[in-house]
């Protein structure tokens, strides 16, 4: 995987080379259509399962059913198996240039970049009336319908919403003498276990993503869930967050689990660090984890994770994030997580955006996400018709959709962010690296007014 | 990288102003129609896209977001930006030590010295080392780089475990030499073979005298050798220098990291321009690599010009 990307990265570098691959074979023969479709998934690799259930199974079903309507469509699905952050740039240089696939899968945070800088356009407008009357709306709920949504008009199809918890080690937390049934209530209780399960000889007690390395991963399951949990959002009525207390808290606690011997501050700085996380979490190595439910699916899921955990519904337990203390968090609430999912829409330069668009919502149809889903792929889908049949049989899912989505919060859907991002994984960074989280967040500050324009910007 | 070249011939032209300067007799206009399809393409591969650079370091453009829909015009914003971001000359002195370390030391270095050593040599031993220098040099940089992760790393790389040192993170604590190492492995054949060639140019009669008048070997390769091969050695040194300065392999060894440490100039401008999204920003640290490059390429043919 490790080799995969650095593959496209070099590719990614070479900007056009890639681009100039991402084109269609113009369609001679015939009415034959010819679809693609994209997501950042790979057989082997990345979201093993996703690539797999979109070539064995969406493919043959939707190419049958379109031939059973007299139709010739020919899909393809381009795999990609990189950092989100790389996949990013390759979809904004393809879709810059009027290439693409057909169907893309976005982070819906890019939304509105994506949407600002005219590479996506509303559905209405590329596919006309067939997306606002699409069956589906009705089912999946408003906060999930937002992330789609841009100026008020529907830019894609939410693929399904997610939420951060804290995963742990529970037979490292048996010999720690930690309850198999954890769940902190504040910081210090999740500094007092770190003790507990340093003592008892775990190598790693605490995993909290911080660097660059990691990307937005140190965001997610990092620095914004923190910072959420002593009572800060780093956007807030049109103004950024600077060197605030909640985020001088936020950086104390990294200071805490790295400076105190709690957490391993080298492999925050590894070029696969997050990887390595992973595995060593895997090797029971790691005793406290702070991650997304991706990690439950695809990470040590024993049938298609990447550091599969053959016991994992014996061994993983999961809690939710607390406050700093009770009702010291976001909105006044005792636990907190970060939450946001993936979008799928049709490429404005789509040659066949109504085929394109049959194809985008067959993936999101009841019968596909039941599909998609089994076999221990389950996941929070958009739909709540789905949603209630699937997550029946699934603990951790279950958890995230009553306990988790209710209490949760969202990233600023804003083209600046991700800069706002890098230069907060750079304070966690340096916090990790010996740096006073004072020092750090006056830094920060520092390179927030040169991003977001001003001290005008920023909240006092 | 495989670019053909040919070194520098001694002067012999030198004298071409007594004959015709139209040897082919074509005139101006034939002439020029000859050149254009090479000038068309160095105008729209090198020239425009150079120009076009130029044009977005004046713009704030961006990779993503309104800007990148409309894109404004910032005038000299961006390079002031550049030249006072600490991360920039953070990464100018990495990519100096970087092309001094791997390639004026270590690839010329290394270089000549195989190629010194296995001037006189025929036979298998000669043939396995080349190939083997050569091999490091036209394996594709990814699987390469695959490789030296995989030699380097801190857990389960080959060296901790070759030298008893497990946990040493020598991409972590000495991402500099890992990656100057790196590439001095990866593009020494080049300018051993270049040696190699122009060793064989040195025409023995003289060392053979040198050896009689008993010079030692250091005053054979210092009055005999270098003069012979020395313009050889500054288009070496030229080429060498660019490629390496405009290197973005270490980018699949470290990523720039950790924390910026190992961010020589071109991991820099795809950090800012792709990774980011500032295309503005990145197209003007850029523009002032393009400078950069230029002044390094007018110092060795200035040299080259003068030691004729």
């Amino acid at each position: 995987m490790a080799l995969r990307k650095r593959v496209v990265a070099v590719a990614v570098a070479a900007g056009l080379g890639l681009t100039a691959c991402g084109g269609q074979s113009s369609g001679g023969g015939g009415d034959a259509i010819e679809l693609t479709i994209t997501q950042n998934a790979i057989a082997g690799g990345k979201n093993a399962a996703a690539a797999k259930f979109v070539a064995d199974w969406v493919i043959p079903t939707f190419e049958a059913a379109q031939k059973a309507k007299g139709k010739n469509v020919t899909v393809t699905f381009i795999p990609s198996g990189v950092d989100d952050e790389q996949y990013k740039t390759k979809l904004s240089l393809d879709l810059k240039s009027g290439k693409g696939a057909d169907v893309i899968d976005i982070d819906g945070i890019w939304a509105g970049e994506f949407a600002e800088a005219g590479y996506l356009k509303p559905l209405s407008e590329v596919v006309g009336p067939e997306a606002d009357a699409w069956d589906g709306w009705a089912q999946i709920p408003e906060a999930v319908q937002g992330m789609a949504e841009f100026d008020g008009k529907k830019y894609a199809l939410p693929v399904g919403t997610d939420g951060r918890v804290l995963y742990f080690n529970k037979s490292l937390f048996a010999k720690a003498g930690l309850p198999a049934d954890w769940q902190p209530k504040s910081w210090q209780e999740i500094l007092d276990a770190g003790a507990k399960l340093k003592s008892a000889g775990v190598p790693v007690p605490i995993q909290i993503n911080a660097g660059t390395a990691m990307g937005e991963a140190t965001a997610m399951q990092g620095v914004l869930p923190l910072l959420a949990g002593a009572g800060g959002e780093v956007h807030r009525d049109g103004k950024w967050t600077g060197a605030s207390q909640p985020l001088k808290d936020a950086l104390g606690l990294y200071q805490k689990i790295y400076g105190g011997g709690l957490g391993d501050p080298r492999l925050q700085q590894e070029a696969k660090g997050r990887d390595k996380s992973f595995q060593q979490f895997a090797q029971g190595k790691i005793g406290i984890l702070m991650e997304g439910d991706y990690f439950w699916r695809g990470v040590v899921n024993p049938k298609t994770g990447v550091a599969k955990m053959a016991d994992r519904d014996q061994a993983v337990g999961y809690a939710l994030i607390p406050a700093i203390e009770p009702g010291k968090g976001i909105r006044g609430q005792d636990f907190v997580s970060m939450s946001g999912g993936a979008l799928r829409t049709v490429n404005p330069g789509s040659k066949h955006p109504k085929e394109a668009f049959e194809l985008l919502a067959f993936t999101l149809s009841p019968e596909a996400l039941k599909e998609e889903t089994k076999d221990g792929n389950v996941r929070v889908t958009p739909r709540s018709d789905v949603n209630k049949e699937i997550l029946a049989g699934e603990p951790l899912l279950t958890f995230i959709s009553e306990k988790v989505l209710p209490l949760t919060a969202y990233r600023p859907p804003v083209a600046v962010y991700p800069q706002v991002s890098v230069a907060l994984q750079e304070a966690t960074a340096a916090v990790a690296g010996g740096t006073p989280p004072d020092q750090a967040a006056a830094d920060y500050q520092k390179k927030l007014e040169g991003i977001v324009g001003g001290a005008g910007n920023i909240a006092s | 990288m495989a670019q053909a070249i040919s070194p520098p011939e001694a002067p012999k032209e030198t004298r071409t102003g007594r004959y015709s300067s139209d040897a082919a007799g074509l005139g101006k206009a034939r002439a020029g129609v000859f050149v254009a399809p090479a000038l068309l393409l160095v105008a729209a591969f090198l020239v425009f896209p150079a120009l076009w650079v130029l044009y977005l370091g004046l713009t704030n453009y961006r990779l993503t977001g309104a800007a990148a829909a409309e894109p404004e015009f910032v005038g000299l914003g961006n390079l002031l930006g550049a030249v006072a971001d600490p991360a920039f000359w953070n990464s100018t002195w990495l990519t100096v030590q970087f092309v001094l370390g791997s390639a004026v030391i270590g690839q010329v270095g290394l270089g000549f010295t195989i190629a010194w050593l296995l001037r006189d040599r025929r036979g298998p031993l000669k043939r396995l080392v080349e190939g083997l220098v050569i091999l490091a040099w036209i394996l594709p940089g990814a699987i390469v780089s695959f490789l030296w992760v995989a030699l380097l790393d801190r857990d389960g790389g080959t060296l901790n475990a070759l030298l008893g040192l497990p946990g040493f993170a020598w991409l972590l604590d000495h991402p500099m030499l890992s990656i100057i190492v790196f590439n001095t492995w990866r593009g020494t054949a080049f300018s051993m073979m270049l040696y190699g060639a122009a060793l064989s140019n040195v025409p023995p009669s003289h060392l053979e005298s040198a050896r009689l008048a008993g010079a030692s070997s250091w005053q054979q390769l210092r009055d005999v050798v270098f003069p012979h091969i020395r313009g050889h050695i500054l288009t070496n040194l030229l080429l060498i220098s660019l490629w390496t300065f405009n290197d973005f392999t270490p980018f699949l060894l470290t990523a720039g990291g950790p924390d910026g440490k190992s961010e020589v100039l071109a991991v820099h401008v795809y950090k800012v321009a792709l990774q980011s999204g500032e295309l503005g920003h990145g197209a003007a640290v850029s523009t002032i690599i393009l400078l950069i490059n230029l002044v390094v390429a007018v110092f060795y043919l200035r040299l080259l010009r003068s030691r004729r």
